[in-house]
C-alpha cells in the first residue's frame, strides 16, 4: 500500500529537500502552500514595473518535484493569528510560532478530509528564533492537533520517533539531524540530490517579519483604534511611500509606473490625487472625507514628489471615490515642510 | 460547459487561487475561461495546470487583461 504524505511548500530550499527525500523512500506526496496576504512573492513583483514577472516559487517546487500543489486561502482565518498571537510576534509584527502551528493545524485537517496518512515539513531544528526553536518543535506538533503525524525529515533524527518512522512506512535512517542556522546541510543535500536551482533565502518570504512594513500596519492599528484589517488594507502596505500628516489620513503615493497602475485600480474605493501639468505619481488618500485645508495640504505633498516639484505652481486634480472631481494649483511643499515623522517606513 | 472566473485587479497567486478553486467544483472535460489583470499568471497558471494535470486551451492578450481558457482533464 502506498502511503500519501502532504507537504507544505514555501518554495524555499527546505521544503523542496523534505519532499524529495521522502518522496525517495516511495511516499506518494502532494504539497500545500497557504496564502495568508502577507506573502513577499507574488504581490510585490506583480505590482513593481517589471520586464519579466518573477515566477512563483512555490508552483516551481511543484513542478521541480512532479508533485500537486493545493494552493489555499486562509487570509480570513489568517487575521486571528496576526492579531492575537497566543505566543506574541518576534522581533516584528511577526507571529511565526503562531503561524507556523496553525498551518500544521489545517494540512492536519486536509490530510483528514482527504485521506492522506502524514504531514511533512521542512523544518530544521535551530534554524529560526521562533517557530524552529528546538523546545518549540514539539509544542508546535502538539498544539496544531497534529502530534505523531508530523515528520520533519531534515531533523528527524534528533527529535523522537514519529509513527511513520515506527510503523515503518519511512526509513529513518534515510531521514538527516540538521540543526542551527548553517545552510551548508541543505547546500550539500541539493548537490547530492542534483537540484541546483532554488530559491534564497529560505524564510524571508513574509511581509510581517519585515521591520518597515511592520510600523505601517501598527500605524494602521494605532490610527484606526482597533486592529481589524482586510486584504486590501494589507496589500496597500506593500506599495508606495506612505505618509501621515494628521492622524486621521494618510497619503499612499506610487514611487513607479507600476504602482501608479496598481493604485489607480482604486480610485473608486478612495479619494485620490494626479497631478496634471506635470508628470508624477497618483496618491490615494486613506481616511474620512477631507476638508478643504486637508485637500490643500495632499495636493502640495503629492506635488513634492512630482516633475513639478520646483515650479511656483502645479496642476493637481483631486477626486472622490464616486468621481466627482476638483482641480487646484498649489506650489509643492519642500521636503523641509514634510516632517519626518510624517513619514511611515 | 464554459464557466467564467473575473480574475481581474487579483495579483498572484489569487488568480491561481481562483481557478484552483473553480476547477474543483466543475465536472471533467468543462472549461474555464479566465479574466486577468496581472501579468503574473501567464507564468503561474501553465505552471499550475501542468502540474495538476488540467489543459491550457488558449491565452490571449488585450489591452491590458489576459483571457485564459483551462479544460478540466483531471480530479484534484
Amino acid at each position: 500500500m502506498t502511503r500519501k504524505a502532504v507537504a507544505l511548500i514555501s518554495g524555499g530550499l527546505d521544503s523542496l529537500l523534505a519532499t524529495k527525500v521522502i518522496q525517495q523512500q516511495g511516499i506518494h506526496v502532494e504539497g500545500i502552500n497557504f496564502f495568508t496576504g502577507f506573502c513577499v512573492e507574488g504581490h510585490t513583483h506583480a505590482i513593481r514595473k517589471q520586464e519579466k514577472p518573477k515566477r512563483n516559487n512555490a508552483l516551481w517546487v511543484a513542478e521541480q518535484l512532479g508533485i500537486k500543489l493545493h494552493i489555499i486561502d486562509i487570509v480570513d482565518e489568517y487575521k486571528n493569528i496576526v492579531i492575537n498571537p497566543k505566543h506574541g510576534y518576534g522581533a516584528n509584527l511577526n507571529p511565526c510560532l503562531d503561524c507556523k502551528i496553525f498551518m500544521v493545524h489545517k494540512a492536519k485537517q486536509w490530510i483528514q478530509d482527504h485521506g492522506f496518512d502524514f504531514i511533512i515539513t521542512g523544518e530544521v531544528s535551530g534554524q529560526r528564533p521562533m517557530s524552529q526553536r528546538k523546545k518549540n518543535l514539539p509544542m508546535v506538533a502538539d498544539e496544531s492537533g497534529a502530534e505523531d503525524l508530523l515528520l520533519r525529515p531534515l531533523c528527524a533524527k534528533s527529535l523522537a520517533p514519529t509513527k511513520p518512522e515506527r510503523e515503518g512506512w519511512v526509513d529513518r535512517a534515510q531521514l538527516y539531524d540538521f540543526s542551527g542556522r548553517s545552510r551548508k546541510p541543505q547546500i550539500a543535500l541539493a548537490n547530492e540530490l542534483g537540484i541546483e536551482d532554488f530559491a534564497q533565502p529560505a524564510g524571508g518570504c513574509c511581509f510581517l517579519t519585515d521591520a518597515s512594513y511592520s510600523i505601517k500596519l501598527r500605524d494602521l492599528w494605532d490610527n484606526r483604534g482597533d486592529r481589524h484589517y482586510e486584504l486590501d488594507d494589507i496589500m496597500l502596505l506593500k506599495v508606495g511611500r506612505h505618509i501621515r500628516p494628521d492622524p486621521s489620513f494618510k497619503l499612499i503615493i506610487a514611487r513607479e509606473e507600476g504602482e501608479t497602475q496598481f493604485l489607480s485600480g482604486y480610485k473608486n474605493q478612495f479619494q485620490s490625487i494626479k497631478t496634471i501639468s506635470h508628470g508624477g505619481p497618483i496618491s490615494l488618500i486613506d481616511g474620512p472625507q477631507l476638508d478643504p485645508q486637508q485637500i490643500e495640504l495632499a495636493c502640495a505633498i503629492t506635488a513634492r514628489f512630482s516633475k513639478g516639484r520646483d515650479a511656483e505652481q502645479v496642476e493637481l486634480r483631486y477626486c472622490r471615490p464616486n468621481g466627482e472631481c476638483q482641480s487646484l494649483h498649489v506650489k509643492a511643499l519642500s521636503a523641509d515642510d514634510i516632517p519626518k515623522q510624517w513619514t511611515l517606513v | 460547459m464554459l464557466h467564467k472566473v473575473d480574475a481581474r485587479r487579483l495579483l498572484c497567486p489569487l488568480p491561481v487561487i481562483r481557478l484552483q478553486d473553480k476547477v474543483n467544483v466543475i465536472a471533467l472535460g468543462d472549461q474555464v475561461e479566465i479574466l486577468c489583470t496581472d501579468p503574473g499568471v501567464k507564468n503561474d497558471i501553465p505552471a499550475w495546470c501542468k502540474i495538476n494535470g488540467q489543459r491550457i486551451d488558449s491565452m490571449i492578450e488585450q489591452a491590458n487583461e489576459i483571457i485564459i481558457t483551462v479544460s478540466k482533464l483531471s480530479d484534484a
